[in-house]
């Protein structure tokens, strides 16, 4: 049982990399969650973005049905749009500390009743 | 063995770097701990065999994104930079959420039965990717170019603001 | 040429109802022109019915037999389905016929009574539409399409009454004669709809097949069926201004004089009677049923003879005249005589009109001054008009050979023949129509009086009022006078007693089997008498002045009051109206202000209270939303790992299969 288990835990296969990517993933989404400053949630967002690029190439290189980098090529894509997102993201930041001098998301509060 | 001493130590790092990235009260740290996930994450890619990727992971990520972040940071800084990145009233329930979600996805994942193949991507990564993005993909491939623009332009206004037409 | 006619009869009532379309679209401003159309289309209608009248009459009784029907469906549903077209018998014929000839004379009258009046293209366009209307409820295949077309009479009697809607009464007659028209309305459409409901067809001609044998079709029980019959009969009482319902007409007389003619005569309220005497059959299978029209058609005819007794407006007078010959004309469908009802409804129409028209020439020619009293002596001044108006009143109170002779008698005669007094009577109810047909006679003899006496007065004597020099009226007026005139006289010849089939008018119209009229030489002495003893009494008092009248007030001061306010109908109806039907609207306004606004505005108050709380959790911290949306995903997530992919959780969640 202890030798099953230990085989699992030292070969490395498809499983270790998406619980790495997962657990990165949430870490991230805890900065999103937990953290006052508007760009250490930002910060947040991208850790969870590269997290999910880790899912694809793995997935690409384990369950591909077809000798094509399709994952890789997706996950090309997925930085892009992380660069994009950043991009924006700071502008909207650096706008609102303009009008409120201030980063707390907890000061974000137009939606408020 | 190599294989799996490289793995959990590219993990270690990577994942404890992010994990102080969230719970280190200096935002200044805090980016530079991104940075070292960052790269932790190439080595990940490295590991997946997907050199081109982790190439590009260091220079988007951990290069162009990070001083980005920066630039952020240096723009927004005001007092002690000790102080600069407190948790927020939500940190506990967050804290407790997330340490559920990493549960249930690590049970997830082992419970899963994957469907594996044995056939082997293709060794010389830049080929391949280029050959798949300027034809099958080669409308996502102008999408996400004119995306970029449309960041750029956006971002550009949306920092400068628009004059007001009287 | 027939059979084109007869297969375009949906024309007659569309060439009026286009007329009334041009004039109010396109040449309202152009009078004389609005007049041509409108004369010329109801011309037009009028030539279309003598053609299919020749013809149906030409053909015996074979339309009655078997009518010409042509339909279309209009709307349809399980069970319930419209056809608009016509439905040609001799019945709807013979209402054609006297439609369009007394609308036509009418129209051309209105030439000359109408002249110069500002609103002249407006009133042919509402002459027109009225006629249309009429005329579409007459042919009407069904129930239905003939509620549609009575509420459009409806209208128009309002329009027209309200015609000169400057004058506040004009404009109160009008909504008055229209909210007791719609009084009764209502009964009507939930007869209408009790009958769709019960037998599933609304189509005439079903309907008398499949009534006789109600038990059949239905699961009603006689009493059941008989309700339906009596609230049914509400619409006709309304439109034909039968007790209770009858004080509208009178007020009526504040529209135009040539629409009075219009709605006592031809139109309006000759359809209730019309009505009732298509589903004529409703109320002969119902014995009770039809002895409540009988009531009410006797009682009305007593009723409002008594009144006109002492009214002192001609047009009154000739309203409450109306009154009661409708209720005549009820009392001979209740009598289940479709051939007394008809006969005097033609008769009636001619003689009706003659004498308003007539009363209209004297209006014109007293400058409209209303009071007999301020008449008198007319007979030198307008000839023709005297004549004329002897013809009708001649007619109305039923001396031989004018045309109410024949009617009035024919149905003093089936009434006889259901009461007990003629030894054999049919019918259940011998009794009740001994009284019935004691009332009528009672009638007769008023009815004589009154007019007679209104006849004496304006144009015997000496002339009361020094203010006015009276006139004959031109030609375009009198001419109908003398064509109405001569069709007074004739028009009952066709119920000359004895006259076989193929001759008689109720071989033409009748509903059931043709039994040759004998004469009951009883009753026409009788009628003749009372008639001629009204006659003499009015010349006595009136003309000769051997009795006083004012003595015989004095008298019976209190019979003389009752008689002049009208029985005190309308102030009865006022004080209901005032302490009843307000003080319910009071109820019902406290009820709404406080219990319905109070409901509604518990639900705003509600919401309102709900947002102030609910809107709590709309804290506007980013962090707050999506901490609460990944715990949900948290919560489905678990749902979903401890019930399965097929249970119900799935479906909460809103996800398919």
């Amino acid at each position: 049982m202890i030798d099953i288990l230990m085989d699992k835990f030292l070969t490395i296969g498809l499983e270790h990399f998406l619980i790495l990517s997962g657990t990165l993933f949430f870490i991230g989404l805890f900065a999103v969650l937990a953290k006052k400053n508007v760009i250490a949630v930002l910060m947040g967002i991208e850790i969870m973005f590269t997290s999910v690029n880790i899912n694809l190439v793995a997935f690409n290189k384990y369950t591909a049905a077809e000798a094509l980098l399709t994952g890789h090529v997706f996950a090309i894509f997925v930085i892009a749009l992380a660069a994009a997102e950043v991009a924006v993201g700071l502008a909207l930041i650096i706008s609102i500390y303009r009008q409120r001098t201030s980063t707390d998301v907890q000061d974000f509060d137009w939606l408020k009743w | 063995m190599t294989m799996a001493v490289m793995f959990y130590l590219i993990a270690f790092v990577t994942l404890g770097s992010a994990f102080m990235m969230v719970i280190s009260k200096n935002i200044f740290h805090s980016a530079l701990l991104m940075l070292i996930s960052f790269i932790g994450v190439a080595a990940v890619y490295i590991l997946l065999h997907a050199d081109f990727l982790a190439a590009v992971q260091v220079l988007v990520y951990a290069g162009a994104i990070t001083i980005f972040i920066v630039f952020g940071i240096m723009f927004t800084m005001k007092g002690d930079p000790r102080k600069t990145n407190p948790f927020s009233k939500n940190a506990i329930p967050a804290a407790v959420l997330i340490l559920l979600f990493i549960v249930i996805n690590a049970v997830t994942v082992i419970k899963t039965v994957w469907p594996f193949s044995n056939i082997a991507p293709p060794e010389t990564t830049v080929k391949a990717i280029a050959d798949l993005m300027l034809t099958k993909y080669v409308v996502g491939f102008e999408v996400t170019a004119v995306l970029l623009l449309a960041a750029m332009v956006g971002a550009i206004v949306i920092v400068k603001g628009v004059k007001k037409s009287s | 040429m027939f059979d084109f006619a007869l297969n375009n009869a949906w024309l007659i009532p569309l060439f009026p109802a286009l007329a009334f379309g041009i004039i109010t679209l396109f040449t309202k401003k152009m009078t004389k022109l609005s007049v041509s159309i409108s004369i010329g289309t109801i011309l037009l209608s009028f030539v279309l019915s003598v053609i299919i009248g020749i013809g149906v009459i030409g053909q015996g009784d074979t339309f009655l037999e078997h009518p010409y029907k042509a339909v279309v469906t209009w709307f349809s549903m399980p069970g319930f389905s419209i056809e608009v077209g016509t439905l040609i018998d001799n019945v709807s014929v013979m209402m054609l016929l006297v439609v369009t000839f007394i609308t036509s004379l009418v129209q051309i009258y209105s030439l000359g009574y109408m002249h110069g009046d500002p609103g002249l293209a407006r009133f042919y366009a509402y002459v027109s539409l009225f006629a249309a209307s009429m005329l579409g409820l007459v042919i009407a295949p069904n129930l239905l399409i003939m509620f549609v077309f009575w509420e459009l009479v409806g209208l128009c009697s309002y329009l027209l009454i309200g015609f000169w809607f400057g004058k506040i009464s004009a404009s109160a007659a009008a909504k008055k004669a229209f909210i007791t028209c719609r009084a009764g309305d209502f009964g009507l459409l939930l007869g209408i709809i009790l009958l769709q409901i019960n037998f599933g067809t609304l189509d005439l001609q079903q309907l008398s097949v499949m009534i006789p044998n109600f038990t059949q079709y239905t699961g009603l029980t006689a009493a059941g069926l008989t309700a339906i019959a009596i609230i049914l009969f509400l619409g006709p009482m309304a439109k034909s201004g039968q007790f209770p319902f009858h004080v509208w007409l009178p007020d009526a007389m504040e529209g135009p004089t040539p629409v009075s003619a219009l709605i006592h005569a031809a139109t309006m309220v000759v359809a209730g009677v019309y009505l009732v005497g298509r589903i004529l059959t409703l109320f002969i299978t119902l014995p009770s049923a039809l002895l409540f029209v009988a009531i009410i058609g006797a009682f009305t005819a007593l009723f409002a003879a008594t009144i006109a007794i002492t009214q002192t407006e001609m047009k009154k007078i000739l309203a409450y005249s109306t009154i009661s010959q409708l209720g005549y004309m009820m009392l001979a469908l209740g009598a289940a005589s479709l051939t007394a009802s008809m006969f005097h409804l033609m008769t009636h129409a001619f003689f009706k009109a003659l004498l308003f028209l007539g009363a209209g020439c004297v209006l014109h020619a007293m400058h409209n001054e209303a009071s007999i009293w301020k008449y008198g002596g007319l007979k030198k001044y307008m000839p023709v008009t005297y004549w004329t108006f002897l013809i009708g009143c001649l007619a109305i109170a039923g001396i031989f050979p004018f045309a109410g002779f024949f009617s009035k008698d024919l149905i003093l005669e089936v009434t006889f023949a259901a009461s007990s007094l003629s030894g054999h009577a049919q019918g259940p109810f011998p009794v009740a129509y001994t009284v019935l047909f004691l009332m009528a006679a009672l009638t007769a003899f008023l009815t004589a009086f009154y007019m007679f006496r209104m006849f004496f007065i304006c144009f015997h004597g000496e002339l009361r009022s020094k203010e006015v020099q009276p006139q004959e009226a031109p030609k375009v007026m009198t001419v109908p006078l003398i064509i109405l005139g001569i069709f007074s006289i004739i028009s009952g010849w066709v119920g000359w007693p004895g006259l076989g089939e193929g001759q008689a008018f109720g071989y033409f119209v009748r509903l059931g089997e043709f039994q040759v009229m004998e004469a009951n030489w009883l009753l026409i002495i009788l009628s003749t008498l009372l008639a001629l003893l009204g006659i003499g009494l009015a010349a006595l008092f009136y003309w000769k002045k051997t009795f006083s009248a004012q003595a015989v007030i004095e008298r019976v001061p209190f019979l003389y009051k009752l008689s002049y306010n009208k029985y005190y109908i309308d102030e009865f109806y006022l004080w209901i109206i005032h302490h009843i039907i307000d003080k319910c609207g009071w109820l019902l306004w406290k009820f709404d202000i406080y219990v319905v606004d109070g409901i509604v505005n518990g639900f705003g108050k509600m919401a309102q209270w709900g947002g102030t709380v609910m809107r709590k959790v709309q804290t506007g911290q980013l962090q707050h939303y999506a901490l609460i949306f990944f715990m949900g995903i948290v919560l489905m997530f678990l749902l979903l790992s401890f019930t399965g992919v097929h249970s119900p959780a799935i479906g909460l969640m809103g996800g398919a299969k």
